[in-house]
Parts: C-alpha cells; structure tokens; sequence
C-alpha cells in the first residue's frame, strides 16, 4: 500500500510504535499482533508460522486445547469444484450439521453456513417461494425437492469485490476465503452474495469445548472472534490435505461430489461432461464453482 | 471405515457374460461402453472398461453372522426345489419389492453354491460383487457409481477412496430409497414485539 512512498505498512508501524532500527525484532513482534499484522496472504511463510503460532496459544488459553492449525497454501494444478445432485438430495440436513461439528459453527447464537431451501416441484427453481424452514416427520415430502446452498465458490465474486478492507479474496485453486483479523464486520459481503451465503458472527460464537474440532486451517475452521464474517470453505482444512468436505462424506444419498476440475478423470469433470448440470443465478455472471445437477 | 479391496474377475467367461446381457438388457446397459456423449468433446479418452476394473474399496457386505454363510442352513446334500414359490418356512420376512413379477429368490441367488450370487450367464460372483449383479440391468447406475458419481465416497478427492455396495443404501429385496427423518432445521429469525 505504502511502498509506493517507500515506506511499507510494517516500517509506518514500526515508526508509529516507536521501534528503532536497532530494535528491528520488537518491531516484527508489533506486526505479528493480530491489530498490526499484515493480511494472512502477504505473509512470508515464517511470519505467517509465527502468526499461527500465537493463534495457537491464545487458542490454548481461552479453550484449555491444543488447536493444529493448518497453513497448506493452494497446490498446483488444483481447481475445486462441487456438484449437487438434486435428482438425489432428500433435504435431510445431515450436511448441515456435519459442517457445523466440523468447521466450529457456533451454536447459539447458531450459525450454518449451508442452508437447504426447500421448493416445490410445479414451481421449479424458485427462490422467493422457497423455505429452509421445512419440518416434517420424513423427507422427502411429495411433490418438493430440495436445493442446499453454500457459499458457490464464484470464479467472479461479488462479495470480494465489495469487501473495503480487503479481508477477503480467492485463492489459487478456487477458494475465497476470509482473513477473520482484517474483516472489520461491515457486512458488505454478505449483501453483496447473491446466494445469501455469508454469516455474521453477532455474539461470541459459542461451541461446546469437548465439541471442538481443533484440526483447523488458518483460513478456515479456526475459532472465530464476535463481529466477523464466516463461510463455506470447502473445509480448506480437510481438501488441502487431500480430503473430501465433511458434507460428501455425510450425505447418505451421496448427493455430494467434489473434486479437482483441472483433473479429466475425476468425477467432477464426469459431471460437468455427461450430466445435466446448471448453476445457480447464472444471469449474474458470478461464475460458480458449484453446479447442481441430475444424476438420473 | 474398514475396507478390503474387491478385484473383479476377468477372462474369457465374464466378457461373454458381460455380451449376452448387454445384447439382453440393452439399452439400459453399457457396461463396456466408454461414453459417447460427444457434445463435449474434451479430447481426453474415458478408461476403458478394463481400466476401470480396477480396484474398488468397499466394506463388507452388510450380511449377518447369524445368516452368512448361508450354507450353514442351505445343506449341499439337500436337493434343491426350484420350483417359483411363496417361502413358507424360512425368509418369510422377506417382502420382494423389485420387480417381484419377474423374478423370485434363484435369479439371483445360485442354487447350486448359496453363499454366492449368480449372474443371467449362470456365472457366480461372491457377495463383495454384488454390484455386477445389479449392473446387469442398472447399466447406468454402475457406470456411474465406477466413477464415482453415484452413491457416497469417503477417503480422498485425489487419492484413495472408499466405496460403498449398491446394497448398503439399497436393500436388493426392496431397493426404493426411504424416506428418512430430518435433522433440526435452523431457528426462524425472533422478531422484536
Ligand atoms: S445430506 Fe445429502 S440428502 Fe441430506 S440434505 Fe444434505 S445434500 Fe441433501
């Protein structure tokens, strides 16, 4: 930002802070803090260890647990894509909460992060006359289907383009993400996703300590402070590692298929080939990376 | 999830299987197809059905010890009755709801060897493949679960992955998919008075 002037962010902290030149490593400590610091994708990776690193010992502090925090940046040759079946979802929500165990979704005030709309089937794709609030006995109920919508992983997002500060971008291989220290809580992001997919943390999120998952990414599942915006990361966590998302593997229709698009043999590319597939509000030109489609 | 590798078996007695009940079921089955959907013509080359024999990893079947193996009840030495019947002494709790007006107990199941299945060529296949007998008239379906499209995987999107048999999510006697309970939907918004 300010090396234009030849003063960079870190050397105007250090200035401001009152560091010298001799005193070069308090003022790399200044910048480490979770005020001062740099966004999580300008980081070296020795800053962002030691970034982690503290996240690691207040999170120690504050939950009495020791959270692995993952840095795995994008791999090459990796762009991820997901399919819904709507042929074969039964609107059963068991994606629903495998992702809120999995990516320490607070739980009152709740917060879930995938919501499945139910609608009819006369009326087709129809978002204005669709509920998430559906509660039978059994689904799925006749003559309904169900669309669950995450965060579509948009090739052109609206909601970085909106954020001021920055806080939020794409990776490499596909997944926007956010940095939880930069975000001031805006919510321009949240208007701006024309798939309703933000959630703002307006209290302490709460989980229950044993219900902790402390395998966390630093761009993902770490615990996240009151006053920010949280989404579907495609559980960067788990697919940096190889992974599938929690929600695939808890669908008991196997509904969910995900995978690497830049991969002809995967099945995600079988989708997109052989199957009848479509995208969310494509009007917008949002460009997801998440496709719906019917498998029979 | 435990797993263990299934490895189809290949030679000359499958492919004259896999012929007679594609020349059989036809259209429905395509289990040597490659696909030919070319309106999206990527340049890349599908496997080839010998490709995609390879292996999958599947738990074990979900048979009961107090039923499997079945020969434990279904003696060698007693001669078989083939005739079409509604069982009276035994599997009575068996309701068949799959094409029930086609078929009954031994066009699937081998008379002769009860702790294996039996394909429409007459060639036996051991319950871990039971897969092939559905693919037999659920052409699709098995194309697509080989890949990986139907039914759930676990394991890795780039690695090795866990597969499910047809008959974990599909009972073979009454394969329609149930309507299940729903998990808690989320709180409606509180509206201030
Ligand atoms: S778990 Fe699968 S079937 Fe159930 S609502 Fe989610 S996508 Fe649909």
């Amino acid at each position: 930002m300010n090396e234009a002037n030849g003063v960079s962010r870190r050397e105007f902290l250090c200035a401001v802070a009152g560091c010298t030149a001799a005193a070069a490593g308090s003022c790399v400590d200044v910048t480490h803090t979770p005020f001062f610091r740099e966004r999580l994708r300008e980081l070296t990776p020795d800053e962002l260890g030691a970034i982690v690193a503290r996240l690691a010992d207040s999170y120690r502090e504050r939950y009495g647990r020791d959270f692995e925090i993952g840095t795995e940046p994008a791999q090459d040759g990796v762009e991820f894509a997901y399919a819904l079946d709507l042929s074969r979802c039964v609107g059963c929500r068991r994606c629903v909460h495998a992702c809120v165990e999995e990516n320490n979704q607070s739980r009152d005030p709740e917060v879930q992060w995938i919501r499945v709309l139910q609608m009819d089937k006369h009326k087709g794709i129809d978002f204005a006359h669709a509920t998430p609030y559906y509660d039978p006995e059994t689904v799925p109920e006749p003559g309904h289907f169900y669309v669950p919508v995450a965060c579509q992983q948009c090739r052109n997002p609206p909601c970085v383009k909106s954020c001021p500060t920055g806080a939020t971008w794409q990776e490499e291989d596909g997944i926007t993400v956010i940095d939880y220290e930069w975000c001031i809580g805006c919510r321009c992001c949240i208007s701006a996703c024309p798939y309703g997919a933000r959630r703002f943390n307006w209290a302490d999120p709460a989980v229950p300590d044993e219900e902790l998952n402390t395998r966390t990414h630093v761009l993902g599942n770490r615990p996240r402070p009151r006053g920010v915006v949280e989404k579907c990361t495609f559980c960067i966590h788990r697919v940096r590692q190889g992974l599938y998302p929690a929600c695939v593997e808890a669908c008991p229709t196997g509904s969910r298929k995900f995978g690497n698009l830049l991969d002809p043999t995967s099945e995600i590319r079988y989708v997109l080939e052989h199957k009848r597939v479509f995208v969310l509000k494509a009007e917008l030109n949002t460009l997801p990376r998440f496709y719906y489609f019917y498998g029979t | 999830m435990e797993g263990y590798v299934t490895r189809r078996t290949t030679g000359p007695l499958r492919s004259l299987a896999v012929l007679w009940v594609c020349l059989l079921s036809s259209p429905g089955c395509d289990v040597g197809a490659v696909h030919e959907n070319d309106a999206v013509s990527t340049g890349f080359e599908w496997p080839s059905s010998a490709q995609l024999d390879a292996d999958f990893h599947v738990p074990r079947p979900p048979l009961s010890d107090e039923t499997f193996p079945c020969s434990d009840c279904h003696d060698p030495e007693i001669p078989v009755n083939r005739q079409r019947r509604e069982l009276q002494m035994a599997h009575t709790e068996i309701q068949l709801r799959h094409a029930e007006w086609g078929r009954w107990c031994l066009d699937c199941h081998d008379a002769g060897d009860r702790d294996q299945l039996r394909l429409a060529s007459g060639e036996r296949v051991p319950f871990e493949e039971s897969y092939r007998l559905c693919g037999q008239c659920h052409g699709d379906k098995l194309r697509d679960w080989r890949i990986g499209v139907h039914g759930r995987r676990t394991g890795s999107w780039s690695g090795e992955k866990s597969y499910l048999l047809c008959v974990h999510c599909h009972d073979s006697h009454d394969p329609a998919f149930k309507p299940i309970e729903p998990m808690p939907g989320p709180r409606p918004p509180r509206r201030t008075p």
